[in-house]
């Protein structure tokens, strides 16, 4: 697959690495899934908010979806997730059409943290990370320690294992959110689909979730998709970036070649400019206005 | 790079503190379970002593070994049991019952007796009664399916491309509204004594009970409380909202739907057997799930609470209540539910907040 010939030395070499410490732990996470939308239409009520959608999800990349408010993109994640039935055309995994698999087959595959989950009062919040677990369970398949080295993992990786005691209510916002992704974790998807992981975050927070979704996918191979807000940031930490506009793909690709003026301007109706992020060189969105920028 | 060395040398984590987070959790839920089960023996063993005539306790353990005197046997196990079995097994059912709508719908004001489920049975029982003039076999049997006619109305009106809870609750607020129009209708339309018997039936009783009906009731009772075991799991996700659920592999909508036919089915029966017993169903999960307080299910506190509130209120309706009048059970359990009915209305500003 080209995605292997691209990766930095750090990447590949990180991977076989990080491998040990998480087989006795994660022996699933090897494995490369391929998710892929094709002619892909969804909607409520007959509306159509995607419109014949068609994007492969490149298997171990961080793919960003941008586009303005209204534009499909949490409706397209919630396509992919298989929350959404389409209206037309089909998601796969593996080439297979998701709608086909069961259920639990797909959620030890495909992972989804919606923008606003809820949390039933009182939960504590090893409970929770523990509910992860659910996809692996079954009639003659009770909770063990595997299960325990795997919920112990995802919190530690998360920097939740200390609050392990505490009740979801007690805790911040960004300790919200780490937990909510350790619960993710717990359920350990070789493809993980986050709504807006960092909003009502503080920025702190926000750069703290995605180095940890970035770590996660250099650690552990796990392809990230989500949908941002903040474009900055998108293009600081996407490997791909997927621009919408009215339920349509309008771009596609490196955030470098992705994120111009142009592509800015048709997405969002914003005049900006782009220079390098003066920290990581990645493309920077400079909104203009109206009453600044003459130049 | 830094990030995958730093994993790489991090020890494996350590599960202990999970360890330490479940034990304390389950010891939470199995001393409130062991403290009200021992609430409901003392309840359950002073409404077998107390009454007309007093047993003492000697008295009542040699009558429940087979030792007592005709008389004793008489009162104990053809009058207080079959009364006290009664009340228990509805109790549970009208308590599961509640603690599934609440749960599965998301919104504590989801329960069968305010969203017109145990109206739509009671409709149909004073319908059979009134109207067609039927014993009370067959008027058991109308409640039933008055119940079960009314639940799947409220879910296919409230069926948009699937069923959300408040949709649900509002409509099923609605038809509540409705079932109660009904009801006066009937009643005005009814001769006087027979409405008198309608009535009754309305308040809810566990009066009359007798061991045939009760064998009825405890079979319906041990197919569907085991069911509603097997989909506990799929409930406790269901607890995280449908999104969550769905991406850990639950089938939202179908188990929505199983849940809520094991609810209905309970509250059905639970209704057809004593009349609609108010606010049990409405108040049992909250105050478990307050008292448990771990984000749990708490079905079995639940079922025990459901079992408390029916027998002291059975047990204050016949002894407790001033002059020699003998209450219905209904009219105490109502008297405890609409207060705490204002109390969540007051306090509850946030819809669609869990139960």
């Amino acid at each position: 697959m080209p995605q292997t010939t691209d990766q930095t030395p750090g990447q590949a070499s990180g991977r076989p690495a990080a491998a040990p410490a998480a087989e006795a732990a994660a022996p699933a996470a090897s494995a490369r899934h391929a998710l892929t939308a094709t002619g892909l239409s969804l909607g409520y009520d007959g509306a159509r908010i995607v419109d014949d959608l068609t994007l492969a999800i490149e298997p171990g990349a961080i793919t960003v979806i941008v586009g303005a408010n209204a534009s499909g993109k949490s409706t397209l994640l919630r396509g992919l997730a298989r929350l959404l039935p389409p209206q037309a055309g089909t998601v796969t995994l593996d080439g297979r059409d998701i709608a086909g698999l069961p259920s639990r087959q797909v959620a030890t595959i495909v992972g989804l943290l919606p923008q606003q989950p809820i949390a039933p009062e009182g939960i504590g919040v090893a409970d929770l990370v523990g509910r992860g677990r659910y996809p692996y369970q079954g009639w003659f398949r009770h909770w063990s320690s595997t299960d325990d080295a795997i919920v112990a993992e995802a919190m530690a990786a998360t920097q939740t294992l200390e609050l392990a005691s505490r009740r979801m209510e007690e805790l911040s916002g960004g300790q919200r959110q780490r937990v909510w992704i350790a619960m993710a974790l717990a359920q350990n998807p070789d493809i993980l689909l986050l709504d807006e992981p960092t909003t009502f975050l503080d920025v702190t927070h926000q750069v703290e979730v995605l180095d940890l979704l970035h770590e996660l996918n250099h650690d552990q191979g796990t392809t990230v998709v989500m949908v941002l807000h903040d474009l900055n940031l998108a293009a600081r930490y996407a490997d791909r970036l997927v621009v919408m506009r009215q339920g349509k793909i309008i771009a596609e690709g490196a955030p470098a070649e992705v994120l111009t003026e142009a592509v800015v301007l048709e997405a969002f109706g914003l005049t900006a400019r782009i220079v390098p992020d003066p920290v990581c060189g990645s493309p920077l969105v400079v909104p203009i206005g109206r009453f600044h920028g003459t130049a | 790079m830094s990030a995958a060395v730093a994993s790489a040398t991090r020890p494996a984590a350590d599960a202990a503190p999970l360890a330490l987070a479940r034990t304390l959790r389950h010891r939470r839920e199995r001393r409130i379970v062991m403290v009200l089960t021992t609430l409901v023996l003392v309840v359950a063993a002073v409404s077998l002593m107390v009454g007309a005539y007093n047993l003492s306790v000697p008295d009542l353990l040699r009558t429940l070994v087979g030792q007592g005197s005709s008389s004793e046997n008489f009162i104990v196990f053809k009058l207080r049991l079959p009364r006290l079995t009664l009340a228990i097994l509805v109790g549970v059912a009208f308590a599961v019952s509640g603690a599934l709508f609440q749960t599965v719908l998301r919104n504590p004001l989801a329960s069968p007796d305010i969203i017109g489920v145990t109206g739509g049975a009671s409709a149909a029982a004073v319908f059979g009664m009134l109207v067609l003039g039927l014993g009370s076999v067959a008027t058991s049997v109308m409640a039933f399916a008055g119940a079960m006619v009314v639940a799947a109305a409220i879910y296919l009106l409230a069926w948009h491309g699937g069923v959300v809870g408040y949709r649900f609750v509002l409509i099923g607020v609605g038809v509540a509204f409705m079932v109660q129009g009904l009801l006066g209708y009937l009643l005005s339309r009814a001769d006087l004594r027979n409405a008198q018997d309608a009535l009754t039936w309305l308040v809810g009783s566990v009066s009359g009970a007798r061991w045939p009906e009760i064998a009825v009731l405890a079979g319906f009772l041990a197919v569907l409380l085991p069911a509603v075991a097997v989909l506990a799991g799929r409930m406790r996700m269901l607890q995280l909202g449908d999104d969550t659920a769905s991406s850990l592999g639950v089938r939202a909508e179908r188990s929505r739907l199983a849940l809520l036919m094991a609810a209905v089915a309970l509250a059905a029966l639970a209704t057809a057997f004593v009349g609609p017993l108010a606010f049990i169903a409405f108040v049992s999960a909250p105050i478990a799930r307050r008292l448990v307080g771990t984000g749990s299910l708490a079905l079995v506190p639940a079922a025990l609470i459901g079992v408390l509130i029916t027998t002291v209120a059975d047990f204050t309706a016949q002894h407790l209540l001033p002059g020699s009048l003998e209450l219905p059970a209904g009219i105490i359990t109502g008297a405890i539910g609409a207060p705490y009915l204002l109390w969540l209305l007051a306090t509850q500003n946030r819809i669609g907040k869990g139960a």
